[in-house]
């Protein structure tokens, strides 16, 4: 805990976005989590994508469940819409949020007990249902909040801080997401901001179903010899196959790259992700080649980070469901109760 | 690049930027943290001990820790940390029971002569040793130029008397009322050593037509201001013109303005930031209404028939030569003229020693200076010492305090048998202000507010006064007040990299973006990929290596605001909040340990 609040004190020389907005204008409360927890830093990635998108924070909804991670929405966008819902049920809450308004931008947070546990049924719809979103779970792999023990994210052979070994199958949720459906899929830790930070602004500007899976250890209770989610362990086993830049509109494109170094995938809404690649036969728009590749490092203990599938011509449950364009807020009276002619016209339809 | 070694005193000394710019090095900070904790008479024995003269420099000090301090970097103004001081002094009680013991006498005689700020932190420094210290001065009271040429109405008699009196009761002989006209005489009667604090006694004259003949309405500044003093003057013309543009020139034309003159203006050559005066001399002089004219250059003094009447200027210009240096050239305008019934002359001082005869030894310069050490203060006759504006020119009390303290150092190993060019490392006080997990011995909650104002008596009546004090001083709200915008900067944030897991989270709570972990490389390339480009290059970055991921960890010292919010996020107690007090070693057994 800290007692102090965050000085507003700010360094003279801090940048503005479009919007006039300094990085600070995007924080939240000082976090009230332990120290050094890694999901403070999530929230500082949060914070940092968003205000380098120039996003106005009212037009940002963020929901989430239980859970240390849960707690974090707290700790960003404080001028920002948010809902603490119930254990497991962000997506649910989520999903309702989006079919009423879909004008806004809807940030999940969520963790692996809660998304892998009591929220799993949730998550799993939501994605298949192909709700547009950015769902960020931050993963630590145990229920830090009750003291450490193994959550369903943890691997198999995994050791607790007492040193007992984890002799359950852990929950791939990238995997799982790839399998139900996510148009955009990556994975990232905590401790590399560089990577994380172009991954949640791709996610946020991506219409379509984002799940993104973010180790964070936990100082606490999981960041010891034995664990596969300690920063050690994490920084030793992390294998990224690219490196993300986001382009929006009609950006200029200042940096140089080499040729063959690049790969560009245009969404369709016309942005650019840029993904400098790290290893050569990778290809993020091949769901079937993502899978294996996954399955096969998961299998020799190492992990898989960076932008890991995304499907440019991604759709959105509006898309299916060919909802009214506009927000329920925004519709009026006329638009809702249309008369008795429009009522003759669609029975007329149906006879 | 290199990995910074904070166990060198300078490093951290130099993080503490007002103690680094002070020529005395108050430990500020400590003084202004007791401050806030009505402590006022343990702030005072800081000060005291370290500049010697607290209520007087509290009032009139130059002050070049203000503009050295943090706090301007980070918002608009710095701390007012001179006119804390004088809280400290306004506030203390009973300090004459804590004066220090004087030991019983060693032997050995010294003689100072003047018995200004330089001379008395000498006799401050060696009487208490032992030393048998005797004090010349001309004028009938001791204090010097604090006396002499500072207005009562900025300083008043009592705080000198007081302050002086510190000193006296310490046990020097006070020789006053007795001119030193001879150091080969002085030398002759066997002093161990001799330090000379005569000031820099003579006002510079201008010597322009009609000086002569208008002598009588024409006035050396600081002979007028001691005048004034000593209550030989007491009236001045109504219309009169200070010439210069220093602190003695705006003391001149302050001092006028309460003894008659009512249309006082101030004629400067230069421009008006390029004036000597403290930037807040210049307010005060402006806020009694006496306007302050630049780039004129005096040509005459007009008399009628030896009495003046006014002045002639030229209109000049400031114009960078083919080498980039300024000159001031004229614009070809017509002459200004000015009517007055009085000048006050404050163009500048300068040093005289006529009683220093050329033949016994002492090696003078080209501008007939004496050749002095730098950090010894010892001059070509190893056993003479000078200091204060004695040594190299004018320039303030502060600075004579800190020449003061060097000599009495250079005295004490020299008469100790020690190389006096070794000089005494200082000390240093390390302590970590962890209380509890979260909590710390130091206030180190941030206050917003801005600097506040030193009330001021009515104008209408301290214009009617030369001895009413202007300034009221801070009262103790306003102290604290003032005291809570210090930001500790003397609590560092120390790193010990070896215990550090690279989890971001000082990074992602500091306030001001000082920290980055990144790839090694060298200082200028790696002041521009910080999270905030560290582009203030007289601010250190520190640099540490030994990290798990082979990276180094770089903080900006440039913005920190030692809140040890990275300290409190931390989760292996990398980041720690430790005061280094550094204690600048004094003449004493301290400073002859070899």
């Amino acid at each position: 805990m800290t007692y102090i609040l965050k000085p507003k004190l700010h360094h003279p020389s801090l940048p503005k976005n479009a919007l006039g907005f300094t990085r600070r204008d995007y924080e939240g409360r000082v976090s009230t989590l332990c120290a050094g927890c890694g999901h403070d830093s999530i929230s500082a990635a949060i914070i940092q994508a968003v205000w380098e998108l120039s996003i106005e924070p009212h037009r940002v909804a963020k929901i989430s469940g239980i859970g240390c991670s849960s707690k974090t929405p707290d700790y960003f966008l404080s001028q920002s819409h948010g809902f603490n819902s119930v254990h497991g049920r962000m997506p649910s809450v989520l999903t309702g949020a989006n079919l009423a308004n879909r004008d806004l931008i809807y940030l999940g947070v969520s963790g692996d007990g809660d998304s892998a546990s009591i929220g799993l049924g949730q998550f799993a719809h939501s994605i298949r249902r192909g709700v547009n979103m950015s769902y960020i779970v931050e993963n630590n792999g145990v229920y830090g909040l009750t003291k450490g023990q193994f959550s369903a994210t943890s691997d198999k052979g995994s050791k607790s801080k007492k040193g007992v070994e984890n002799t359950e199958s852990g929950i791939d949720l990238v995997a799982l997401a790839l399998q139900l459906g996510a148009t955009y899929v990556g994975r990232s830790f905590s401790g590399d901001k560089e990577q994380l930070v172009p991954l949640i602004k791709g996610a946020l500007s991506h219409h379509g179903p984002a799940f993104l899976d973010v180790i964070s250890p936990c100082v606490a209770f999981n960041n010891h010899t034995g664990s596969t989610k300690s920063f050690d362990y994490v920084r030793e086993h992390n294998e990224a196959v690219n490196r993300l830049d986001v382009i929006l509109g009609r950006t200029p494109i200042t940096a140089e790259y080499k040729a063959g170094e690049v790969r560009e995938v245009t969404q369709h809404d016309g942005s650019v992700l840029r993904l400098r690649k790290l290893h050569d036969d990778y290809d993020p728009t091949d769901k079937i080649g993502a899978a294996n590749y996954l399955q096969e490092r998961h299998a020799e203990g190492e992990i898989v980070t960076g932008l890991l599938y995304v499907d440019p011509e991604a759709t959105d449950l509006h898309d299916r469901l060919d909802t009214t364009a506009r927000p329920l807020n925004q519709l009026n009276t006329a638009d809702l109760t249309p008369g008795a002619d429009a009522l003759a016209k669609i029975n007329a339809s149906l006879r | 690049m290199q990995s910074t070694d904070i166990s060198r005193p300078d490093y951290f000394h130099k993080v503490v930027d007002c103690q680094w710019a002070c020529p005395a090095h108050t430990p500020v900070p400590e003084y202004i943290r007791l401050i806030a904790d009505r402590r006022y008479t343990d702030a005072y024995m800081i000060n005291w001990k370290s500049n010697v003269f607290p209520g007087i420099l509290g009032r009139t000090c130059d002050r070049p820790c203000e503009p050295a301090c943090r706090r301007g970097r980070v918002e608009e103004e710095p701390v007012a940390i001179c006119r804390l001081k004088r809280v400290a002094a306004d506030n203390k009680s009973g300090f004459a029971a804590l004066l220090p013991k004087v030991a019983p006498h060693n032997g050995k005689k010294i003689a100072c002569i003047g018995a200004g700020p330089a001379s008395l932190t000498v006799a401050r420094d060696l009487a208490p040793l032992g030393y048998e210290v005797h004090v010349y001065d001309a004028d009938k009271k001791a204090g010097g130029m604090i006396r002499s040429q500072i207005p009562r109405f900025r300083l008043p008699e009592e705080v000198i008397d007081e302050e002086v009196g510190y000193i006296t009761a310490l046990g020097p002989v006070m020789h006053l009322q007795q001119r030193v006209e001879s150091m080969k005489a002085l030398l002759a009667e066997g002093y161990d050593a001799i330090f000379v604090g005569t000031g820099a006694p003579r006002g510079r004259d201008l010597d322009i037509p009609g000086r002569k003949e208008a002598a009588a309405n024409i006035h050396i500044g600081i002979d007028w201001l001691s005048n004034v003093s000593f209550e030989h003057t007491n009236k001045i013309g109504r219309r009169v013109i200070v010439l210069g543009g220093g602190n003695t020139a705006m003391d001149c034309c302050r001092t006028a303005r309460r003894l008659g003159g009512e249309d006082v203006k101030v004629i400067v050559r230069s421009g008006f930031e390029e004036m000597k005066a403290s930037p807040w001399e210049k307010e005060d002089a402006i806020g009694e209404d006496i306007p302050i004219l630049n780039y004129l250059v005096p040509k005459a003094f007009i008399h009628d028939g030896g009495k003046l009447t006014g002045m002639t200027f030229e209109k000049v210009k400031a114009e960078k030569d083919a080498k980039g240096r300024r000159n001031l050239v004229p614009t070809g305008e017509p002459d200004q003229h000015f009517d007055c019934d009085d000048v006050l002359v404050a163009v500048g001082q300068e040093n005289s020693f006529p009683w220093i005869e050329r033949d016994i030894g002492m090696t003078f310069d080209k501008w007939n200076m004496p050749i002095v050490g730098e950090e010894t203060m010892q001059s070509s006759i190893p056993n003479v010492f000078f200091g204060g504006d004695a040594a190299f020119g004018p320039k303030n009390i502060i600075w004579a305090v800190a020449h003061g303290h060097a000599a009495a150092v250079s005295i004490d190993m020299f008469l100790n048998d020690q190389d006096i060019s070794i000089r005494p490392a200082p000390g240093v006080t390390v302590i970590s202000q962890k209380m509890g997990i979260h909590e710390w011995s130091y206030d180190n909650d941030i206050a917003n507010d801005s600097r506040y104002k030193v009330p001021h008596r009515d104008k209408a009546v301290s214009l009617k006064d030369v001895k009413a004090e202007v300034e009221l001083g801070f009262d103790q709200i306003l102290g604290f007040k003032e005291a809570q915008r210090c930001l500790n900067c003397d609590v560092q944030t120390v790193f010990t990299p070896k215990v550090c897991i690279e989890c971001d989270a000082c990074v992602d709570i500091c306030p001001m973006d000082c920290i980055t972990f990144t790839e090694d490389g060298d200082e200028a390339e790696l002041r521009t990929r910080l999270t905030a480009p560290a582009i203030n290059l007289g601010q250190d970055l520190y640099v540490a290596d030994g990290l798990p991921t082979g990276r180094v960890m770089v903080k900006d010292e440039d913005v920190c605001l030692h809140c040890g919010l990275c300290a409190e996020r931390c989760p292996t107690g990398a980041w720690d909040m430790q005061k280094h007090l550094i204690d600048i070693t004094q003449a004493g057994p301290k400073c002859r340990t070899r």
